[in-house]
């Protein structure tokens, strides 16, 4: 009996994924009859992981990050987030969400703007003991000095850096972020790809991160997802293995050239 | 040292800075002043000059004297006017803020009375006055009631527009973060209208002390609204020309009171910082 119990929990413990998506896929009712975004999507995020997604443009990476933050809803097969469905984590507050807009209240500093996750959505008793001080969080993302700064009085790289301490903020165990970079210049950018991975190792954060530029997938990610043009489906999941700490230089060595042209030849066998 | 040799040198930067945006806004305001001074002048002249009989159009200088002479009968009639604008101001838009609150939260109650405001809105107020005073009798009553009417509708179709201005982007944050229609009202909702709804309150202001003036043509004895029909009728047309400036200075002050607030509110957005 003991023998049977552990074993049915061993599992449980060290290997339940992250995020693990079985089979799914999401369609849309549009006007134009119905649009299927993604099919048959099968892959999974080990805790700790650093998963970044690649695609051409409306291939569904957002579409499939939504659908893990429960923001769209799955129509067939299934996602589990630590082994809860999507509902359950997003009501435990198990992830968070950076959008490529960083969406901070313009009538809130940024430190009041760090804590709005503290503030809200707790009617169902979501424990968030394990929350970190805003004030550490935004030295974190370097912005120690800016806590009363308005969003209007911030550039986009600070306010993108805000809405990262936001979502830290809850310390979540996945973040999910789509193109949270997008809008940013190729310095500011370095910069905080750079602090992300900095944040990522102190943090022990599982990361989701969709980006339109290979080389930042391939700096970025532990694994990179490369989704083929609608319906979105998985092209390839392809390990990067480069030296740690990674550092920027390290974009111009040769595995680093050989891992972006193989991450550009699956996009384009998927046009 | 250093630190505090910088500190000054920026903030005599700022001071020279705000002494010199002060003389940039009078040298803006100087045309309007000059041009203001220069056709009281001409009026003055002008009634002088063809010898225009005082009870078609009095001159300045006689409407002054009105403020001297007759202030008193001034002020008594001030104060029910601005009394009524003011319950009339905060009455109207507090009703129309509730309402939109609540048309924003149910498609069903925004269906059922949003067509009956706007008809409401379509009766020209000068027809609802003396239904009002029917119905209201002769004391502060209907003439709140008129005021709160003319506040109304443009507030409610601002502050429902401002209430469902919020970006789709923060109600997904708002989702994620599992918050409820409560939390997403108070927190995201309310903060984002506050532009459409201070455009609104600028607008009730004035329209309420018009309101208010209109609701007392209609059986008063006081407020500056009987006061203008009682000099009309006994020709005194320095009283009539004194009345009429005080009710334009009433609804003046309303709307520059407004706008106060809406820049200490309003702090946030970049348009208004000043
Ligand atoms: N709410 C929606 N209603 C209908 N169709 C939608 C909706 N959201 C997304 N789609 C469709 O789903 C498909 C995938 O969209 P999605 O935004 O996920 O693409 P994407 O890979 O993130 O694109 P991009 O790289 O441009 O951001 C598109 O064809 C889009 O039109
Ligand atoms: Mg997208």
């Amino acid at each position: 009996m003991n023998v049977g119990a552990a074993a049915e929990v061993a599992p449980r413990v060290g290997v339940v994924a992250a995020i693990s998506v079985d089979r799914l896929a999401v369609r849309f009712e549009g006007n134009d009859g119905s649009i299927t975004a993604l099919s048959d999507v099968d892959f999974e995020v080990s805790e700790g992981g650093f998963v970044t997604m690649l695609g051409p443009s409306g291939c569904g990476k957002s579409t499939l990050l939504r659908a893990i933050a429960d923001l769209v809803p799955v129509s067939e097969g299934g996602i589990r987030v630590f082994g809860r469905t999507p509902e359950q984590s997003r009501l435990a507050r198990d992830f968070a969400f950076v959008f490529q807009d960083p969406t901070l209240l313009p009538w809130r500093s940024a430190i009041d703007n760090v804590r709005l996750p503290l503030e809200v959505g707790r009617r169902g008793g979501v424990e968030l003991e394990r929350h970190a001080e805003p004030e550490d969080l935004l030295a974190l993302v370097g912005l120690q000095g800016r806590e009363d700064a308005l969003p209007h009085e911030l550039s986009g790289g600070m306010k993108q850096r805000v809405s990262i301490a936001r979502a830290l903020v809850q310390k979540p165990r996945v973040l999910l972020m789509d193109e949270p970079f997008g809008a940013l210049d190729e310095i500011t950018r370095d910069k905080l790809n750079e602090e992300l991975l900095r944040i990522w190792r102190e943090t022990g954060t599982t990361i989701m991160f969709v980006t339109h530029s290979v080389p930042e997938a391939a700096f970025l990610g532990r694994k990179c997802l490369v989704l083929s043009a609608q319906p979105g489906r998985v092209r390839g999941y392809v390990d990067i293995d480069l030296a740690e700490p990674r550092q920027l230089s390290i974009r111009d060595t040769l595995e680093f050239v050989q891992i972006t042209s193989h991450l550009r030849s699956l996009l384009e066998v998927g046009k | 040292m250093k630190a505090a040799g910088t500190g000054n040198g920026r903030a005599l930067a700022a001071a020279a800075g705000d002494s010199s945006m002060r003389l940039e806004k009078w040298r803006r305001r100087a045309p309007a002043i000059v041009a203001a001074v220069g056709l009281l002048l001409l009026w003055q002249l002008i009634v002088d000059g063809f010898r225009v009989p005082t009870y078609i159009a009095p001159s300045p200088v006689e409407v002054l004297e009105v403020f001297a002479k007759e202030g008193e009968i001034l002020w008594i009639n001030f104060w029910p006017t601005a009394m009524e604008a003011a319950a009339g101001f905060a009455l109207g838009n507090g009703i129309a803020v509730l309402l939109a609150v609540w048309f924003v939260h149910s498609q069903l109650a925004e269906r059922a009375f949003y067509p009956i405001a706007v008809f409401v809105n379509t009766i020209p107020i000068i027809a609802i006055a003396p239904i009002l005073v029917l119905m209201l009798g002769n004391g502060y009553e209907p003439k709140i009631v008129i005021a709160a009417l003319i506040c109304f509708f443009p507030t409610l179709v601002n502050m429902v527009r401002g209430l469902k201005s919020v970006s789709p982007q923060m109600l997904d944050l708002m989702r994620v973060l599992s918050a409820n229609q409560a939390e997403v009202l108070w927190k995201i909702r309310l903060q984002s209208s506050l532009p459409f709804l201070f455009a609104a309150l600028k607008i009730a202001s004035t329209t309420s002390v018009i309101g208010a003036i209109v609701g007392e043509w209609i059986g008063s004895n006081y407020g500056l609204g009987s006061l203008i029909i009682e000099a009309t009728y006994n020709f005194r047309a320095p009283l009539l020309y004194a009345t009429v400036i005080l009710g334009a200075g009433m609804a003046v002050v309303a709307f520059t009171a407004t706008t106060i607030v809406e820049r200490r509110v309003l702090k946030w957005k970049p348009g208004n910082v000043i």
